[in-house]
């Protein structure tokens, strides 16, 4: 069979003049639930995008299979003082196009994820100035000391400067001015990553081809010659076609099918932890919930309130029966992969009915109340089903929940700012994008400013001034032990207010064909270099 | 019929400008793009800034007349959330569509009609009654079931159909076919037979209630007593006069086939516009649902404008009437 395969891959090549693979080249076909929106790498700030595009583009900086931070385009970097860092650059690498990558191209990268329709403009705010020193040496500024530059870089994809000026493509495209002028990095890309986009049909077929030149060629695992990736969006289908074996790797695979991979032949279920952590907030800023029995008041600016809701809900239940025992309880508001994790801190309310209703009792609501949950049903692994259980168990203590439960579209224009922080009660699932505690403080659990920079997603309005100060140490503090003092007593603090309620981490849920080997990543990004074939 | 043809013609742009309105109004409920189109770290106000940039703040008649401007001018704008020209996607993925539909119509017809037939003329025969408990699993049998079982029995267990997608398509230029292809052939026939299962349960039917209908009038008894043939009878005299309801309601399914392979289409990851559709239901992609729904206005409004040219063509009696 194997020998067929090869014979025929040879006479392809020779049919088609040796344009074709070499022989004996792998192809490997994976599935996800949608596709990249975009091809440019700065026009969208989300993990399948970057995560995709970064087997085309590189930065400074990646993460390896276990998400230890390795160097890529930098090869050396030094601390010059707390708010400038000087970068040594790779030499001899080459964009796919065969242009030289140099310290410009940096800059031009810096300025792109600045420029107007970028989605990163938040992570080129972090950078004050880049000066070269020269083709392979640049400096880095930044406004403030930031402990976390190496992760926040890791990114910011590195574009060529000579082809984004020819093809008109120095600013990042924006959804508001796709399709015209300005926008072919969003069909066309240019990296310097070790696979390359051969054709895309947006929503239909991607198909990537390995770059012979890529200067890191002898230290990634791979043996992938090409890789062509379908977006499949029913996740019945996804798991038939891995099952029927025309799909080597899909991803997600909903949990009530991990029996069956386990018990068909040639497939398994790889079900390692995400650094997702899914949580329950709640309005604390309203003087009335907009959506509750109790009038003229906020029950949840009661801390005996939150904390009964905390000793009401059984994690362990829910993981035993929604999560099929795959979900990681969770004390913290973040995961163990984050930057900043204290196993100690990490416990959980324990499961305690009796003392959720005493607690509710003594602030005042012995015979509970009413209040309406905001969940959305497809966003999350089992989203509306967790929503469902932590429904019930409320109820035992007195507590009637309304429960919304809606497509992510409709939830998110109902619960974010633009909605109006439209909500009461909320489930809501963060995984930090630079994989640091910060990231978690700066949008979740800082208090909300006025410009919408600080506290974007603290739906709730959670408001601790200790926090915010705690927080801004947290921004800029290099030094490790310190900075993680101020982390935890800023954990401590959230737990003692119980400002929101911390569920569990969410399993990852990929399929895959036996023989292949794959690094699950904890951040769910599926990266090519470590995929190998039989 | 030039006046026909053109008071029609007329309506149809009254009907699609309607939808279009309907459409518009409904659009303020789906959701709010923008969330699916700024990363999590994107700030209030620059996803306010996109805001703007897309025109998401005017009021609904503003959009709703933007819109209208521009479609006119063939302009349909551009996917928010695959980034180009909506115009160019429609292109690509109406291919897939029209081939899926017209197979599956196809299919419907050739095992239908004869099926219709034979139960209205051996309406007590132990087969006729077996192909009517047969038709009446395929109406009452969701779509999405029927393709599952599908995938699941000849794609899952037997291996023998792929379960998604296309397959090797080739490209014309201005079509790409998968009709070309044995991988497009075998592509083709799950979706192909799961979309035709109700049109040809409903085919069946009909002709079968028609067939009954027109067997019992006065000519028919009367070509017996010239004594033709049975098969002429059948054929040339009782089937044909039942053919007026059946192509009415055959047009109208042809619309609802391309309109409505939605199900279809998400089921096998048929790349058509079906599948486009929904996507963008769920991602809020106002420039694609409004463009598909108008074009889908227009299909219907197409079809029927075909179909009573048909009538014409096959019954005489309305061309003495005009």
């Amino acid at each position: 069979m194997k020998l067929k395969s090869i014979i025929i891959a040879g006479m392809s090549v020779l049919a088609l003049g040796g344009l074709a693979l070499p022989a004996g080249a792998q192809t490997f076909k994976f599935a996800f639930q949608a596709d990249a929106q975009s091809l440019d790498p700065h026009s969208l700030n989300e993990t399948f995008t970057l995560g995709l595009l970064g087997n085309v583009y590189e930065g400074l900086i990646s993460y390896d299979k276990d998400m230890n931070r390795v160097p890529t385009l930098a090869v050396g970097w030094e601390v010059l003082s707390p708010t400038k860092w000087r970068f040594d650059l790779r030499q001899g690498v080459k964009f796919q196009n065969g242009n030289d990558f140099t310290a410009e191209d940096v800059v031009f990268t810096w300025e792109r994820m600045g420029s107007e329709g970028s989605d990163q403009k938040a992570l080129a705010g972090l950078i004050e100035n880049i000066t070269i020193i020269d083709d392979y040496t640049i400096e880095i500024d930044t406004p403030i000391p930031n402990p976390t530059l190496l992760n926040d870089l890791v990114t910011m994809y590195i574009m060529d400067k000579e082809w984004a000026v020819a093809n008109n493509a120095t600013k990042s495209s924006s959804p508001a001015d796709a399709g015209r002028d300005g926008s072919y990095a969003t069909t066309n890309a240019n990296g310097t990553g070790p696979f390359m986009v051969e054709s895309r049909q947006p929503d239909v077929k991607t198909v990537l081809v390995r770059n012979e030149n890529y200067w890191g060629n002898d230290s990634i695992a791979t043996n992938v010659q090409r890789v062509e990736f379908t977006p499949v969006s029913q996740a019945a289908t996804r798991v038939a076609a891995l099952l029927s074996g025309q799909i080597d790797l899909v991803y997600p695979v909903p949990v009530q099918d991990w029996n069956r991979l386990g018990n068909a032949d040639g497939v398994s279920a790889l079900t390692g932890p995400e650094a997702r952590t899914i949580f329950l907030g709640m309005d604390q800023a309203r003087d009335e919930l907009l959506y509750s029995s109790v009038k003229g008041a906020n029950p949840f600016k009661d801390p005996r309130v939150r904390h009964a809701f905390a000793f009401a809900i059984d994690i362990n239940a829910i993981r035993e029966t929604i999560m099929r025992g795959a979900a990681t309880p969770s004390g913290l508001m973040w995961a163990p992969q984050i930057q900043g994790y204290n196993a100690q801190a990490n416990t959980p309310h324990p499961f305690n009915p009796d003392k959720a209703r005493s607690l509710l009792a003594d602030a005042g609501y012995p015979d509970g109340f009413t209040v309406t949950m905001d969940c959305p049903n497809d966003r999350y692994v089992n989203d509306e089903k967790i929503c469902q259980a932590v429904a019930g168990m409320l109820a035992k203590v007195g507590v009637t929940i309304d429960l919304l439960a809606q497509p992510k579209s409709q939830y998110f224009a109902k619960v974010l700012a633009q909605g109006g922080y439209d909500t009461s009660f909320y489930l809501l699932g963060w995984t930090p994008g630079s994989m640091d505690v910060f990231n978690v403080f700066n949008n979740l659990i800082a208090c909300r400013n006025e410009e919408g920079t600080v506290g974007g997603f603290n739906l709730g309005g959670y408001c601790n001034e200790r926090i915010d100060e705690l927080s801004r140490i947290i921004a800029s503090e290099t030094d490790v032990e310190l900075r993680q003092a101020a982390i935890d007593e800023a954990a401590q603090i959230l737990k003692d207010e119980a400002g929101y309620i911390p569920l569990f981490q969410q399993p990852l849920s990929w399929g895959v064909r036996d023989g292949v080997s794959v690094a699950q990543r904890a951040d769910n990004v599926l990266d090519l270099r470590n995929v190998v074939m039989p | 019929m030039l006046f026909f043809i053109g008071r029609r013609l007329y309506q149809a742009a009254l009907v699609m400008l309607t939808v279009a309105l309907v459409a518009f109004a409904m659009f303020q409920y789906v959701g709010d793009p923008v969330s699916n189109l700024a990363g999590q770290d994107t700030t209030v106000a620059d996803r306010e800034l996109l805001r703007e940039a897309l025109g998401l703040n005017d009021s609904v008649l503003e959009q709703f007349g933007r819109f209208i401007f521009n479609a006119v001018q063939g302009e349909f704008g551009q996917s928010y959330r695959m980034r180009v020209p909506v115009s160019d996607l429609i292109a690509e993925r109406f291919p897939a569509t029209l081939e899926l539909s017209l197979v599956s119509a196809l299919i419907a017809l050739i095992v239908g009609i004869p099926m219709g037939v034979y139960t209205a003329l051996r309406r007590n025969s132990w087969l006729a009654r077996s192909f009517m408990t047969l038709s009446l699993i395929g109406i009452s049998l969701p779509t999405f079931l029927i393709g599952i079982f599908l995938i699941l029995f000849f794609g899952v267990i037997l291996q023998w159909l792929p379960t998604f997608g296309r397959g090797q398509v080739v490209d014309l230029g201005w079509w790409t076919t998968g009709l070309l292809t044995a991988s497009g052939w075998k592509s083709m026939i799950m979706p192909a037979i799961t979309l035709a299962v109700f049109q040809m349960t409903l085919i069946v039917r009909l002709i079968r209630a028609e067939m009954l209908e027109v067997l019992r009038t006065d000519y028919i008894k009367f070509a017996r007593a010239r004594g033709l043939t049975e098969r002429s009878i059948s054929f040339s005299h009782a089937l044909k006069n039942t053919l007026v309801p059946v192509i009415t309601i055959i047009g109208l399914q042809i619309g609802s086939l391309i309109a409505f392979a939605i199900i279809t289409e998400s089921v096998f990851q048929w790349p058509g516009m079906g599948l486009l559709f929904i996507q963008a239901i769920g991602e809020v992609d106002i420039p694609i649902m409004s463009a598909y729904l108008l074009l889908i206005g227009f299909v219907f409004v197409l079809i029927n404008l075909i179909v009573d040219i048909l009538y014409f063509s096959i019954d005489p009696r309305l061309r003495v009437e005009r």
